[in-house]
């Protein structure tokens, strides 16, 4: 069952829900990194609960000029008309008034949300129109999706990847130094506008799939999951959309395969999934690792730090020191360095009165910034450079390794 | 080219002025009180020059507006003579280090790169000469070594540098720094004037934001003196004048700092 939901064996209506969700969570990745980097990423909870009266007005309208109120176009254009009110409204908040951001965010989120509640209330005691599956916008519904629905989201989504694509540099270089941006005649304000837009493209596109309430995740934990795995904008933005579409692929498959599992919220649920992952394993940012590492790095600085005592011939008091030192055969168990110990503690010492001239040299900087008083100098300048340093250093040079 | 313009004084004077950078009656306000009140600078081409004044005193808002960064209440900024939008592409600006989040997702060429935005537009691919470009100017600040290192694991000089990097990248005639020597230490100190130094015998003007009187004599060939109002300015030898700090630094400095620093 599992295996045939991923392959796609589900039938029409499951193959065209997990592309068309794989086509939103690549979009919503990619345009959330910029969000994320902005560290505007609240706004897209705001935009998205703003979309909610826009829902019901847009549905009134069509009921009162005859139709059944239902066309997802109508529904969507509505959304996007007053989730982009409320954008204003948070800029003119943050702008016009003293309220820092989050409390704009706030206000507006809340005020829109509860006005479309109640536009739904009223719109479920009309008579005309066929209301039922309104608070499916709530929550995603994904159940009687139509080639329709799942051809808007694909170009929906298409678009708003390729305005990405073409604004990624202006939308990078605000993000990270707006005033830079400014000086060289970006009009930031616009740029700002331009990524807000775009998440607002994301959203209302995704409203039929996962809903309002929880689009947010599908823009902000793809990009959040990929910071843990590189330090470059360009790469950040690739994986952030290969995260999300993954994501959301598996997680509407999977709703799919068990009959009354939502797709929204599972997509939310495998989304985090990668996220926990990722926070734990990825090399570099990962908590694990970062452990691993620390511990690792403990036990260099103590070995170091033992041996540099050895070699000038100072006591040592740290039982892990000594533990560390007797377990590699460098002193017997009365403390006493072994021939081995004896060596490795010379070599230690000259590397550091090495370091010490290399860190002195101003044209040597690179190599300098480098120290952490653990770094063998073989791996950071070639043998001339060390034979340079030791004639500099005289005497010293007779050392072996 | 002949611009009329107002001065504070309320008359109307006509400057015939291809200065690198001429700011008239400008005013910048946060809220109501305003940071730098209509003040009047004219840049000498080719020089040095610091702007300098107390902490508070609209230093690097003056900047910031005659820039566009911020908008100005009023007053207005020409560069090389004509309209700021016009002759953009001639200034290079280095922000202040604190302004931007150090952990970004970016590495140093990275930041140097952005320097080349006018040249690399929306799509243009980023080819071998771009890179070549920025690595030169990675190792005019002495960073070549440091190119694919995240931005996060620079100490607070190197920032400094990378960031000059960039403004280098820029090719530009008249560059503004916002503090550049804040915070760093005195390798990058002497690493930065050197470069500054370069770009002003290759007939470059710098303008920078300047906090330690001491060093002025030394860097700079003139000064603006500023307290939300012009003060004075004019060439280091006549204009940093015990008696102009005196009146910028309303009488806070004291008298052997003074004497160290105009004597």
């Amino acid at each position: 069952m599992w295996l045939d939901a991923l392959t796609l064996q589900l039938g029409y209506n499951a193959t065209l829900v997990a592309l068309g969700a794989m086509f939103l969570g690549i979009a919503a990745g990619v345009t959330g990194t910029f969000l994320f980097l902005r560290k505007r990423a609240l706004v897209s909870d705001a935009i998205s609960h703003a979309t909610l009266p826009g829902i019901g007005l847009a549905f009134m309208v069509m009921v009162a000029f005859g139709g059944d109120g239902r066309s997802l176009v109508g529904l969507l254009f509505g959304s996007a008309l007053s989730a982009g009110f409320g954008l204003l409204c948070i800029g003119w908040l943050t702008q016009r008034t003293r309220l820092a951001e989050d409390a704009a965010i706030g206000a507006v989120l809340s005020v829109f949300f509860g006005f479309g509640v109640v536009l739904l209330t009223v719109i479920q005691t009309m008579s005309a129109g066929r209301q039922a599956g309104l608070e499916g916008f709530l929550l995603g519904s994904t159940a009687g999706m139509l080639w329709n629905d799942a051809m808007i989201i694909l170009i929906g989504g298409a678009l708003t990847m390729a305005a990405v694509v073409a604004f990624r540099r202006p939308m990078s270089l605000v993000a990270f130094d707006p005033e830079f941006a400014a000086s060289s005649g970006m009009n930031v304000g616009r740029i700002d506008l331009m990524i807000m837009g775009l998440a607002m493209a994301v959203t209302v596109v995704g409203l039929k799939i996962v809903g309002l309430i929880l689009i947010v995740a599908m823009l902000i934990i793809p990009p959040v999951t990929a910071r843990f795995w590189t330090d470059r904008t360009d790469h950040l933005v690739i994986l952030s959309g290969a995260f999300g579409g993954l994501a959301a692929y598996v997680g509407a498959a999977f709703s799919a395969a068990a009959p009354d599992l939502p797709t929204g919220p599972i997509i939310v649920l495998v989304s985090f999934a990668f996220f926990v992952v990722s926070m734990l394993a990825a090399p570099g940012r990962g908590v694990l690792v970062a452990l691993l590492r620390h511990r690792r790095f403990q036990r260099r600085v103590h070995m170091r730090q033992g041996l540099l005592a050895l070699a000038q011939g100072q006591p040592i008091y740290e039982g892990y020191t000594m533990r560390l030192l007797a377990r590699a055969g460098l002193v017997q168990r009365d403390g006493v360095p072994t021939e081995e110990g004896k060596a490795r503690a010379a070599k230690a010492l000259r590397d550091e009165k090495r370091w010490q001239l290399v860190r002195a040299d101003q044209a040597l900087e690179g190599a300098a910034a480098l120290y952490d008083g653990l770094r063998a100098l073989e791996t950071v300048l070639t043998p001339d450079q060390i034979a340079e340093i030791d004639r500099r250093m005289g005497g010293l040079a007779g050392v072996e390794a | 080219m002949t611009l009329a313009l107002a001065t504070d004084h309320g008359a109307v004077v006509q400057t015939l002025n291809d200065s690198p950078l001429a700011v008239r009656g400008m005013t910048v306000s946060y809220g109501e009180k305003p940071a730098v009140f209509s003040v009047d600078m004219t840049v000498r081409q080719g020089a040095m020059t610091a702007i300098i004044g107390p902490n508070g005193a609209g230093k690097s808002t003056l900047l910031k507006a005659a820039l566009g960064v911020v908008t100005p209440l009023a007053g207005q900024a020409t560069v090389f003579g004509k309209p700021l939008a016009r002759e953009r592409h001639r200034i290079a600006y280095v922000p202040q280090r604190a302004s931007v989040d150090w952990d970004f997702p970016t590495r140093v060429i990275d930041v140097v790169l952005m320097g080349l935005y006018r040249e690399l537009g929306l799509l243009r691919r980023v080819r071998a000469r771009h890179m070549d470009k920025a690595m030169d100017c990675l190792d005019r600040v002495g960073m070549r070594d440091f190119a694919d290192r995240q931005i996060g694991q620079l100490s607070g000089g190197q920032q400094q540098r990378v960031f000059l990097a960039r403004a280098l990248a820029q090719s530009a005639d008249l560059y503004l720094l916002d503090e550049p020597f804040a915070g760093v230490d005195a390798a990058t100190e002497k690493a930065i004037i050197d470069v500054l130094k370069a770009l002003k015998d290759a007939g470059k003007t710098v303008v920078a934001v300047h906090h330690d009187l001491a060093t002025v004599a030394d860097y700079f060939d003139d000064v603006f003196l500023i307290n939300t109002r012009k003060v004075a300015e004019g060439s280091v030898d006549t204009t940093f004048t015990a008696e102009n700090l005196n009146i910028a630094y309303g009488g806070r400095l004291a008298g052997a700092q003074l004497e160290a620093a105009a004597g």
